[in-house]
């Protein structure tokens, strides 16, 4: 990425703190910025504030202190040009999975408006992420029919469909099995390379993390800070089989390093 | 459930025997599945035809404690006598059915109208919540009995005294249960929608309202039973048609039967409209129930 180009996303010296004044100081002065493209993952202990990082990228929280900027706009309420992906695929049980993958479209414009007359089309789009997923022949199911892995992929479609600029994955495999955990990387890069859209990516997995970021960010324990900064220089697409290169391990285990040192920074606070 | 059905049958699994278990076994589990999906079948079929019997069964003691006892039919009458006076009087007996029905429906889509936007406005907004709710208890505790007096100075007598009663008397379970269904709405959906920048109306339509409608509809059954008790109850007070008004005309010429087949009149309508309501909340919120159909494929497949 160019670096005479304004990154997409800034976040500058931002604060959050919960419950008024004397509240738990979840997130202090962290600044990051991601560019136009980019895969950026978040790492970090648990209770680290990679969540509530989360939420104020999305608007769905207000910041304490600092400003978020996503697109040249500051973030102060929801942006329809984010696209989410949640822990639980919280799709809803009342729809079939088609219905839930088109959601966005009837609540974001200028989809909203278009949605009635060239609904074939958004249909058939909808179709072609679920294809992509491996969902195919599972549209008119019920959330209820489908395994947790496959609920995920729907809700990561969902996410897609209003072709976000800007996708936040809050931990979405972080409830799956490791089998399905590494075959839904595989097909988000694919995603990825396909849509090329901006990604935030929070996870507590360092192995998701290298294999799929071009950056990987760690943070410090509560109150979190952005303590390490990694570009992870492996070539794309990346194979599975990469992930038990020296190279890889290598990475992943100075990421680990940094989290340790994180950690242990977490309980000398106590102690003091 | 299937699995108390195993030891009844001829299906219930023989202990291995040691000689060429391997096959066997496998014939053993094929017969257990077999006689297990076949109770299931029995049992379904068994579950259809029960509610008539037990009627049947139910008008055949009535029937024969009536004349066992040698029961005066002033004081209760026979099935058969019931019955006789049915179809001696089919024909106010239809068109009052048909008023109180008619009443009551009237009553009961106003109830469903305001219920839901009341209920809509009361889950979505905390501050309604705590403000009205005590106002509605207090209304909801007032006997209904009590209100059709008033009404009466206020409409006359006739239908409308009735209409209103049926829609005070079923209002307020529909309230609950839709303002419940939205109350509960999990954060987690609401986010989903908020983080895509919807509106508040969006989130209310898209999740509360869907979300609302298992409780709705649980709530629409028992409104629509108790709609006609409002009806009725006018009816018996203050009408000039209606069964309520039959019934109340009925024993003032000590016509006991005919007060009996009010009654069963009013018994049928109500089941069939609970029938109604339940029809069609199995097409309209099958995703709550998520399909139990299928578990007791589920439940023979894992045995």
């Amino acid at each position: 990425m160019a670096a005479v180009e304004r990154p997409f996303v800034e976040i500058d010296q931002v604060s959050m703190r919960y419950g008024g004044a004397e509240g738990t100081l979840a997130l202090r002065d962290a600044t990051l910025s991601v560019a136009r493209g980019e895969f950026v993952a978040v790492v970090g202990p648990s209770g680290c504030g990679k969540s509530t990082l989360m939420k104020l990228v999305s608007g769905l929280w207000p910041s304490s202190a600092g400003s978020v900027i996503v697109g040249g706009q500051e973030v102060d309420r929801p942006l329809p040009m984010v696209g989410m992906a949640f822990q639980n695929p919280t799709l809803l049980p009342w729809r079939t999975i088609l219905a839930n993958v088109m959601l966005p479209l009837e609540v974001v414009e200028p989809h909203r408006r278009r949605l009635r007359a060239e609904r074939a089309a958004y249909e058939a789009k909808a179709r072609q992420l679920l294809a992509m997923v491996g969902l195919a022949g599972f549209e008119g199911k019920y959330p209820y029919q489908l395994s947790g892995g496959m609920q995920q992929r729907a809700s990561l479609c969902r996410a897609l469909i209003h072709d976000p600029q800007l996708l936040m994955l809050d931990e979405p495999f972080g409830a799956l099995d490791i089998f399905t955990r590494e075959d839904l990387w595989a097909q988000l890069q694919e995603v990825c390379l396909t849509l090329k859209p901006t990604v935030i990516l929070v996870t507590h997995d360092l192995k998701e993390a290298v294999y799929l970021a071009d950056r990987v960010l760690v943070m410090s324990s509560r109150p979190g800070r952005i303590l390490a900064e990694r570009r992870v220089p492996f070539p794309r697409p990346r194979r599975l089989d990469d992930t038990y290169t020296a190279e890889f391990q290598a990475l992943v285990h100075e990421l680990r390093d940094h989290i340790n040192a994180a950690r242990q920074g977490q309980e000398t606070d106590h102690a003091a | 459930m299937p699995h108390d059905a195993g030891p009844q049958g001829e299906g219930a699994p023989a202990p291995p025997r040691g000689d060429a278990p391997a096959p066997r076994r496998g014939d053993a589990n094929a017969r257990r599945v077999e006689a297990m999906a076949a109770a299931a079948r029995r049992r379904r079929r068994l579950q259809g035809m029960l509610p008539w019997l037990i009627i049947l069964g139910t008008f055949l003691l009535w029937e024969a404690a009536v004349h066992g006892f040698a029961i005066d039919a002033f004081i209760l009458p026979a099935p058969s006598a019931i019955a006789a006076s049915m179809v001696q009087w089919w024909q106010p007996l239809l068109e009052n059915a048909w008023q109180t029905l008619m009443t009551t429906l009237v009553g009961f889509g106003l109830a469903i109208v305001f219920g839901l936007a009341l209920g809509v406005a009361i889950g979505s907004s905390t501050l309604l919540y705590h403000g009205l709710y005590p106002l509605l208890i207090g209304f909801n505790s007032v006997p209904k009995v009590a209100v059709v007096p008033i009404l009466v100075i206020w409409f006359g007598i006739g239908t409308v005294p009735a209409i209103i009663t049926a829609f005070l008397i079923s209002f307020f379970p529909i309230v609950v249960n839709v303002a419940t269904g939205i109350a509960t709405v999990e954060p987690e959906l609401r986010d989903v929608l908020r983080a895509l920048g919807a509106r508040p109306l969006d989130i209310i339509r898209k999740v509360g309202l869907p979300r609302a409608m298992p409780y709705f509809f649980a709530s629409l059954k028992i409104a629509i039973t108790v709609a006609f008790v409002g009806s009725i109850l006018a009816e018996t007070v203050a009408a000039n048609k209606g069964i309520g008004q039959l019934m109340m005309l009925a024993s003032s010429r000590f016509d006991v039967p005919l007060v009996f087949a009010g009654l069963m009149v009013t018994a049928f309508m109500g089941v069939a409209m609970y029938a109604v309501a339940a029809a069609i909340e199995q097409r309209t919120t099958g995703w709550a129930m998520r399909g139990q159909g299928e578990q007791q494929v589920s439940g023979v497949g894992g045995a």
